[in-house]
């Protein structure tokens, strides 16, 4: 019955009734199948924001942490291992965004380069190279990052710069390069996807390659580039074992990009094996997690706007 | 039209592996259900030889490699061919959680159970102690030090000492490698090598696993941190505390206080299968044998003993 | 004069860049295959692997990244598509839409270690699938999906209005352009992101440690009854892919040649990848000749 109410535009009058029944039948189907489908991904989306909500939550309402100790407290001893358990995430906060806003630092510039190589510069040979190069960076395992890291950036760190070579500034570098992939493949889209005439105008006006790339791509594209800086943020913040294994992971804010810090990943990773389900450390786990889920929240609710933009 | 039989065909042949995995699913649950339950067995009784189900062992990445290797001659052992046994990490909470909600048989776990679960949780478990891990406080090779007194672990642990020179070595500046304050590792150090908690220091570094800190400690001058026996090569300094070495003799007779038991928890007492495979864990040979291999000390060879409160008794 | 200076160093700052990016890769791989590659041999590939003696292999964990991988492809490529589908086709465009376009892209970059304790907790224990390959593809499913999802969606409505309308003068049904028209024309899109997300399969390692496991049972590889439990095929036997094994060795691992190993299995990963991708493309241009009857244009 739900067939024919479904029925779709444009061939409500065919006149063969046999064929008619058929695409009926298959349109109902696909119809059926898509939104099972779309279904089933809310559910999974409702289940484990319900999850992470319902264990991160009680933090506060069982353990009865107050919000803002919880977010602007820098003392985190959930154990309570010298007197009352204390549970501020502020360090780790700051760790996160940290390492997220200078590896976006160091990547966007790299990657606005190569996508500007790969469609402007020499588009041919240029996205043969680069493309399947950005490929492959995206698949390389996170545990190779950090191993790489722990073992060439680290000690050129140390060497370089006082301190043990860990720290945010180890975290930012194994960070670019992990997000690197995601800011250059959505710029290259954006770029490629400018209205030729665009371009052909401010050549035939006699500019320079530069003057047109500066003066008339880059700003329309901007928006376009500033969601990729956005989303690389947000994989960075959300990435743990390559930074974990970077990073130091000491409880506090660092005082130079040189010294031992952990981010809210890093330590999720860390302690949550070690913590046994319900225990109030579980529990400010979970809330941490919560928290990263509301950021990255924050992060698309930006890119939203960004897209908005760029559409008008 | 042409294109649609072969993608109808695809579509066919996926509901089919579907189906087959329903199919299976329901032997893999029937199957769980009688490792999870510790009461029932797959019982054919009274012959022993014909024991089976699953073992599932889930926790302590530490004791993972120990309980992997000897699951693998256990299952090897022809008697005992039938049964599956399993072995997971995740850590020791996880060990606990698990065998204490009954998803797990066997719990490994680094720390005693009170020490991480409630009080009334925790007696429901049934403690096995299979093996002893005995850890030593190492250096980076150019610290210059090599030996220690408690106080000066403390010191240095609690930031009081920031200089190997203070302490007898070069004029290097001390880096702490740590672990993370909910480690079973770092509990055991702390409670009979320091005798005391410690607070993370500003700058100190954490890590978890052993690979990574001895990766960090024999690369970085001047760390110092801490690591289980098995762990131990000439890539780092092996320190010895109060002037005792760091050896299974010295652990044994009770001299060198650094070491913990490795407990593999059932929640009340096991199941056939899981006692066979516990029984085979602290029989001779394995306790002799592997344990030792890989760089424990069987619980046997102890002349001392402990209880959870740190307790020792001859 | 002034404008033709600017331009030459701009350019050449972006070519430099350009190739440092390259250059970084190549300098990567380098690393990677310097140190693995003269570990590798026929005899670490299948072997397996040793606790504590020399001369362990990796031949079960590459196994089960493959096994896992095509798993998880099977579950994730059909609901992925049809979610795609949905949202690009069906849905209509509202808040509620909206809001799922939003929480979909923020579970896309959600910690895995978070997403895998979620699978431990309901797919391990209360579904009641143990430590398995289903579990850990069901996981991977989870992370993969917003992303086919997305790529399938926009790969959907960048197909050019005329396609569509030309089907619908033609009287088809609206799921016949779908398939026919529509999907030929973003499929090359859908390739690539499928290639995207298997790469993650390779790749993780944390979700994987609480719902695939950390240990594979003995495989009898001459056992083929998906039922059995020491099959490789069986989907519900426990296993270790080989980035849970590269973790397991970097971290715990005790055997005096476990840092080789790590380096060993390091390059057979990403070799692994980079197989996989060239394997994608050609298997996408192949599809994409074979729906649509034609060369692949651009």
């Amino acid at each position: 019955m739900k067939a024919i109410d479904e029925r779709p535009v444009g061939i409500a009058d065919n006149p063969r009734p046999g064929r008619f029944k058929k695409h009926h039948m298959e349109d109902f189907a696909g119809r059926s199948y898509t939104t099972i489908c779309a279904i089933l991904l809310i559910v999974i989306i409702l289940s484990i924001v319900y999850f992470v909500a319902s264990k991160g939550l009680a933090t506060f309402f069982r353990d009865g942490v107050s919000f803002s100790e919880f977010l602007f407290g820098s003392k985190w001893d959930p154990d309570g291992n010298h007197g009352e358990p204390q549970f501020g995430v502020m360090p780790f906060i700051f760790g996160s965004f940290a390492t997220s806003i200078l590896a976006a630092v160091i990547a966007s510039p790299l990657s606005i380069c190569a996508s500007l190589f790969m469609t402007e510069i020499v588009p041919g040979w240029g996205k043969k190279l680069l493309q399947p190069v950005i490929e492959l960076l995206a698949g390389i395992p996170s545990v190779v990052y950090g191993f790489v890291g722990l073992t060439v950036i680290v000690p050129a760190l140390r060497d370089m710069f006082p301190g043990q070579g860990i720290g945010i500034a180890a975290g930012s570098i194994v960070l670019s390069v992990m997000i690197l992939p995601t800011i250059t493949s959505i710029g290259t889209d954006a770029l490629s996807s400018l209205p030729r005439g665009l371009k052909e105008s401010s050549y035939a006006l006699g500019a320079t390659r530069w003057q047109t790339i500066y003066r008339v791509i880059l700003p329309t594209v901007l928006p376009s580039i500033l969601t990729g800086v956005v989303l690389g943020m947000a994989r960075a913040f959300g990435e743990a074992l390559a930074v974990q294994m970077v990073i130091g992971n000491a409880p506090h804010i660092p005082r130079s990009l040189f010294e031992s810090a952990s981010t809210l990943t890093s330590v999720i990773t860390l302690d949550m094996g070690n913590t046994v389900m319900g225990t109030p450390h579980s529990n400010a786990l979970w809330s941490m997690a919560l928290a990263l889920m509301f950021m990255t929240f924050i992060f698309v609710v930006i890119v939203r706007l960004l897209e908005r933009r760029n559409r008008i | 039209m042409k294109f649609k039989k072969p993608l109808l065909m695809f579509c066919t042949l996926v509901l089919v592996l579907m189906l087959a995995a329903c199919g299976s699913k329901n032997n893999a649950t029937s199957d769980g259900s009688s490792a999870a339950g510790t009461t029932t067995t797959e019982d054919k009784p009274a012959a022993e030889e014909t024991l089976g189900g699953s073992v599932l062992a889930v926790g302590s990445t530490a004791l993972q490699p120990l309980v992997e290797q000897v699951a693998q001659k256990f299952m090897g052992e022809s008697q005992y061919s039938q049964i599956q046994v399993q072995v997971q990490g995740g850590g020791s909470g996880t060990g606990l959680t698990q065998v204490s909600g009954g998803q797990a048989n066997i719990g490994n776990s680094d720390v005693f159970a009170e020490e991480k679960l409630d009080a009334d949780k925790a007696k429901e478990l049934v403690d096995h102690q299979v093996a002893v891990v005995a850890m030593a406080a190492v250096t980076n090779p150019d610290a210059g030090v090599d030996s220690l007194t408690k106080q000066q672990l403390v010191d240095i642990f609690t930031g009081k000492v920031t200089n190997w020179k203070d302490v007898g070595g070069k004029d290097e500046k001390i880096v702490i490698v740590n672990r993370p304050a909910s480690s079973g590792t770092r509990a055991t150090f702390e409670k009979y090598a320091l005798g005391t908690k410690t607070e993370d220091l500003q700058g100190s570094i954490q890590e978890d696993s052993s690979g990574t800190v001895k990766k960090i400690i024999s690369e970085t001058p001047g760390a110092i941190g801490y690591l289980a026996l098995s762990y131990l090569d000439d890539k780092v300094k092996t320190l010895k505390y109060d002037g005792v070495e760091a050896t299974e003799e010295n652990v044994a007779s009770g001299k060198y206080p650094v070491w913990a038991y490795e407990h593999m928890y059932t929640k009340g007492e096991p199941a056939p299968e899981v006692k066979a495979f516990l029984d085979y864990m602290t029989s001779d040979t394995v306790q002799n044998g592997d344990v030792v291999e890989l760089g424990y000390i069987p619980a046997s060879k102890m002349e001392v003993k402990r209880d959870k409160d740190g307790n020792i008794t001859k | 004069m002034k404008a033709k200076a600017a331009d030459k160093i701009a350019t050449t700052i972006i070519v430099v860049f350009s190739l440092l990016i390259v250059a970084v890769l190549l300098g990567l791989l380098g690393f990677i295959m310097y140190r693995g590659l003269s570990h590798i041999s026929w005899h670490f590939l299948t072997s397996v692997p040793q606790t504590i003696r020399e001369g362990g292999g990796i031949g079960p964990q590459l196994f089960n990244s493959l096994f896992l991988l095509v798993l998880t492809l099977i579950i994730t490529i059909p609901l992925g598509l049809g979610a795609g589908i949905y949202m690009a086709e069906y849905a209509k465009p509202g808040k509620i839409t909206g809001a799922i376009r939003l929480v979909v892209e923020v579970l896309s970059s959600f910690p895995s270690i978070v997403v895998g304790l979620f699978g431990l907790l309901l797919i391990v224990n209360t579904f009641g699938f143990g430590f398995s390959l289903f579990s850990g593809a069901l996981v991977l499913t989870i992370f993969n999906l917003p992303l086919m999802v997305r790529i399938t969606e926009q790969a959907f409505r960048s197909v050019p209005k005329e396609q569509k309308e030309a089907g619908l003068a033609l009287g088809l049904s609206k799921w016949k352009i779908i398939t026919s028209v529509l999907f030929p024309v973003a499929l090359p899109s859908i390739v690539t992101g499928t290639v995207l997300a298997a790469g993650r399969v390779f790749g993780e390692a944390a979700a994987l440690l609480f719902t695939a496991g950390m240990s594979t049972p003995r495989l009898d590889f001459t056992n083929w009854n998906p039922l059995s439990p020491t099959s490789p095929i069986n989907p519900f036997r426990p296993a270790e892919t080989l980035a849970v094994h590269i973790w397991k060795i970097n971290s715990e691992g005790i055997a005096p040649d476990a840092a080789e190993i790590a380096a060993g299995a390091s390059a057979v990963l990403v070799i692994l990848v980079l197989v996989f991708n060239l394997f994608a493309r050609w298997f996408g241009n192949l599809l994409y000749k074979i729906m649509t009857a034609s060369k692949r244009m651009g």
